[in-house]
């Protein structure tokens, strides 16, 4: 049966490297669960500290309430889907299949009933006798999710399987992954670098970086309220302005360093004012007003256009600014305009005026480490 | 994650047990070699003398010089002869070619005192060549025996390791390289020298070191065909065997001397080869093209002398194995009775080979697997320690390994030599390199995320070893034990100086019925040895689908 996993307080060192220096999380029953960060974070350590291929220095692993620490791998009944597949070459598509319900002594009939029902579920019953070889990278992927699924594990686990698969293979194949998911219904547990796939596949997403997690939620809320600048940043794309709170009455403004300022309602109590703070705007956030109108809108960013990029649904506009409204060592400040609702095409040197979505900004401290937004949760 | 921590399980246990094995069967008697090289024959006291007495004798630093001699020139002919016949065959169409590597192979893998022995048999004093030159044509060959012959059939079977080398590292470059030169405005013979030539040429280094080792350590083909011209492994195992007493620490002396050589020559080999080598991969290899005229001629002319040269000692001996006998004198006719004769009086000792034989192959297959598997997947102090002793037996030559074991295991409480446990302690130690390199480099290939999967679906880490490891390792492991069999079987080096009556093998009795001129049963013995090993051959590519052995 499905479990929840409880990572507590769980440290990994590799001799006096310290990769995980002090990590809980909680994942639910049957529930999608994706770690995400940028490669070296330590996602995939943490997988195979809950699979048993790695030790765990401190701290404990539970699948419900029993703890898993002194389980060797082979008995915590587990699920796991590799990157490069590992479908065994020595034997066929349903032999792969058939390899953990043979230990697990399964009669016969019984056997031959659960795999076909889980070729089915996987696409992959026209192939069945063949040898891995000769499938495509899609369908041996399928292969190993069949193999992992038809065991009933408790948790499924999932390192990078989509990574070696083509963009419109990827795609296709996360859909169908999660498709299984839910209808087996079984705690998954999925380690990926893309964002993309993480915001598409998830119940929630734990974002990791040096081995701590930044922020535990919702794909939406993820996106939406990121709780510090790492994650408003690794997740997407995020222009980061300098600006400062300042407090007239009982009313809060963010002011940019041209001195545009807008007026917010879900800034902390923590805030005060001459405040230095971080305002992280997306692309698609901002609004514009053309030069015929620059009569009608007397305030915003005044910015003038240095490089674009037709994306299809998208143009973006990559921009010019002082170095000192913005914060320094970050790729582009971008813009990226609606295709399908743009009155106009800009074109590269064009002056222009913009205005961020105020219901949409983030605000963080100066050091980028904490959210000045009301009531957003590092863990949800 | 590459280095675990060391536990008492299966693998700790295997662990163990090798490095057991290893310690009494391969470093104590070479340490204690080593020692008694440097202990006096009487006192057993501790002295240089015996280093001393080989610089000193003439007849002693002699046989090193000579040694150097001809292992150089043999080194550099074969190289010679090996390179240009492996770019022939990659790069040129050559009728027979399947047929051609099939005899290539064949003279690679028969030992060579078969080789030196059939030349005898041809352009010896009383030889079939040197009769009819001089009876009908009064031309005078010169001598084959000593540094000639020598050079001659050392050269004869070497080349074909710088063959298989070569046309390996030629299958790895890809076309798309020399289109690269040929686009930037080079010549076809330029191309050669500045683009194939350095990237063969780590390969060509490995190749030669191997050539040198096997031509510095083999005993029979110095030994039968040298006669005044002595090498160090003749000179250790005369000193070995010698009736006056004592000789023993001069030998071993000697031995050291030898293996600190080997063993200089190795790391310099390993170093150079370290630093100049990198790795290909090829999408499109060479495709070989037609060849006319002339050039077409001159090269597979060239091809087939040499082939037909190589295989002669092999057309050779089967030819007299059928020949009538009178005593040590080939008769004019057809028969077989130097069969039934072999049969008869050689029977144990070809039941022994084959016996000794399958008893090392399995206890080589089963180190060769635990071993590679050790050190690529277990990697820690012990285990990297033991990859590194079975290193040794590539700079221990045959003759002195045999010599160490004996001394080692002559008295209580391991009381071995006489017994056919020492000759196969002798063939597992001597040829366990090939099976185990092979495992290793398919193990490397095989990525840990498969055992995984096993294990994660409920199978235990010894049970994934023997269900899922184990056999995805099989082809390379299989690639390496045919080899290591093959040389099994013709293995002298060692089993000349650890046989006695009863534990004869197929090579040995050879060697023996060459000394005293029993050429025919000699000839039926080697016949019978060559076809084990071309069926075996033919086993194995049949039975893997495999084109390939690997050194």
């Amino acid at each position: 049966m499905s479990v929840a996993i409880n990572v507590e307080n769980v440290v990994k060192k590799y001799g006096d490297l310290t990769i995980i220096p002090n990590l809980s999380v909680n994942i639910k029953n049957g529930e999608f669960f994706t770690l995400l960060g940028p490669s070296g974070c330590g996602k995939t350590t943490l997988l195979r500290m809950i699979v048993g291929f790695n030790s765990i220095e401190e701290g404990h692993i539970k699948f419900d309430d029993t703890i898993i620490n002194n389980i060797p791998a082979h008995k915590r009944n587990i699920g796991m889907v590799f990157q490069n597949y590992a479908i065994f070459p020595h034997l066929t598509v349903r032999e792969n299949v058939e390899y953990g319900l043979k230990l697990r002594k399964v009669k016969k009939e019984e056997m031959d009933k659960k795999v076909d029902e889980i070729l089915k579920v996987v696409k992959i019953e026209e192939y069945q006798d063949r040898l891995p070889e000769r499938l495509s990278g899609g369908q041996q992927q399928r292969v190993a999710l069949a193999r992992a699924i038809v065991i009933h594990p408790s948790v499924l686990l999932m390192d990078e399987p989509l990574s070696n698969l083509d963009a419109k293979l990827r795609v296709e194949m996360r859909s169908a992954i999660r498709d299984v998911q839910e209808k087996v219904g079984i705690t998954t547990v999925y380690v990926t670098h893309d964002q993309e796939e993480a915001l598409a596949i998830s119940d929630r997403i734990a974002v990791m970086k040096d081995g701590i997690i930044q922020q535990v939620g919702k794909p939406h809320t993820i996106y939406t309220r990121p709780a510090n600048v790492f994650v408003s940043t690794f997740i997407g794309h995020s222009n980061l302005f300098r600006g400062k709170i300042s407090l007239i009455g009982q009313e809060k403004f963010i002011e940019f360093k041209n001195g545009y300022k807008i007026k917010m309602d879900n800034l902390t109590e923590r805030v005060h004012d001459q405040m230095e703070v971080c305002i992280s705007i997306r692309p698609e956030e901002f609004s514009i007003c053309t030069p015929e109108e620059f009569s009608i809108c007397t305030e915003g960013i005044k910015t003038k256009i240095k490089n674009k990029t037709f994306l299809g649904k998208y143009i973006n506009y990559e921009l010019n600014f002082e170095d000192q409204m913005i914060f320094p060592e970050q790729p582009s400040i971008e813009f990226s305009q609606d295709v399908g609702h743009a009155e106009k095409i800009y074109e590269v040197g064009d002056e222009i005026i913009l205005k961020p979505n105020k219901y949409k900004i983030n605000v963080f401290t100066e050091d980028g480490s904490e959210s000045l937004i009301k009531d957003v949760k590092k863990y949800e | 994650m590459n280095k675990t921590k060391w536990k008492l399980d299966f693998w700790g246990v295997i662990t163990l047990v090798i490095a057991a094995i290893f310690a009494l069967f391969l470093v104590y008697p070479l340490f204690a070699l080593f020692i008694s090289g440097f202990q006096d024959s009487s006192t057993g006291a501790f002295t240089m003398a015996n280093f001393a007495q080989f610089f000193k004798k003439k007849y002693y630093y002699q046989s090193m010089i000579n040694s150097f001699t001809v292992t150089v020139c043999v080194t550099l002919l074969a190289i010679a002869i090996g390179a240009p016949l492996a770019y022939f065959m990659t790069v040129y169409k050559i009728k027979g070619k399947g047929i051609v590597e099939m005899l290539i192979i064949i003279s690679m893998l028969s030992p060579p005192f078969i080789g030196a022995y059939s030349w005898i048999l041809l352009l010896g004093r009383s030889g079939v060549l040197t009769e009819f030159l001089s009876k009908f044509l009064g031309i005078q060959m010169p001598s084959i025996y000593g540094f000639g012959g020598i050079l001659l059939v050392f050269t004869l079977k070497l080349y074909s390791f710088i063959y298989l080398y070569v046309s390996g590292a030629l299958k790895k470059i890809d076309v798309s390289l020399s289109e690269a030169a040929e686009s930037l405005g080079c010549s076809s013979a330029k191309k050669v020298v500045t683009v194939i030539l350095p990237l063969i040429l780590p390969t060509v280094l490995a190749g030669s070191l191997l050539v040198f080792m096997n031509a510095l350590a083999d005993f029979g083909t110095p030994m039968l065909i040298g006669e005044g011209f002595n090498v160090m492994p003749v000179i250790i195992y005369s000193e070995f065997i010698s009736e006056v007493g004592g000789q023993a620490n001069f030998a071993a002396a000697m031995a050291a001397i030898m293996v600190f050589i080997t063993a200089i020559l190795f790391m310099a080999q390993k170093y150079v080869v370290n630093k100049k080598s990198f790795t290909m991969s090829s999408l499109r290899p060479i495709k070989p093209k037609e060849i006319k005229g002339i050039k077409s001629v001159f090269v597979h002319g060239f091809i087939y002398i040499l082939v037909f040269l190589s295989i002669i000692p092999q057309i050779t001996v089967i030819y007299t194995s059928f020949l009538k006998t009178k005593g040590s004198m080939f008769a004019s006719g057809f028969s077989l009775e130097s069969y039934q004769k072999i049969f008869k009086t050689a029977g144990k000792a070809i039941a022994n080979t084959y016996l000794f034989g399958l008893a090392a192959i399995i206890v080589i297959i089963l180190l060769g697997m635990f071993i590679a598997y050790l050190s690529t997947r277990r990697k820690n102090y012990l285990t990297s320690i033991i990859d590194t002793i079975t290193m040794f037996p590539y700079i221990i030559p045959g003759s002195v390994l045999g010599i160490t074991l004996l001394l080692a295991f002559n008295k209580k409480p391991i009381l071995l030599s006489g017994t056919a446990a020492i000759i196969i302690v002798a063939f597992v130690i001597r040829r366990l390199p090939y099976t185990l390199r092979s495992s290793a480099a398919i193990l490397y290939q095989i990525s840990p995320s498969m055992e995984e999967a096993s294990i994660s679906l409920g199978s235990s880490p010894v049970k994934t070893f023997f269900k899922v490891t184990a056999v995805m390792m099989m082809p390379g492991v299989l690639a390496g034990a045919i080899l290591s069999w093959i040389t099994v079987i013709n293995e002298l080096s060692a089993s000349v100086i650890l046989y006695t009556g009863s534990t004869k093998t197929m090579s040995v009795a050879i060697y023996t019925e060459v000394i005293r001129a029993s050429y025919g049963t000699a000839a039926a013995l080697s016949s019978l040895l060559t076809l084990t090993t071309i069926i075996s051959l033919i086993i194995f590519y049949k039975f893997t689908g495999n084109k390939e052995i690997s050194l």
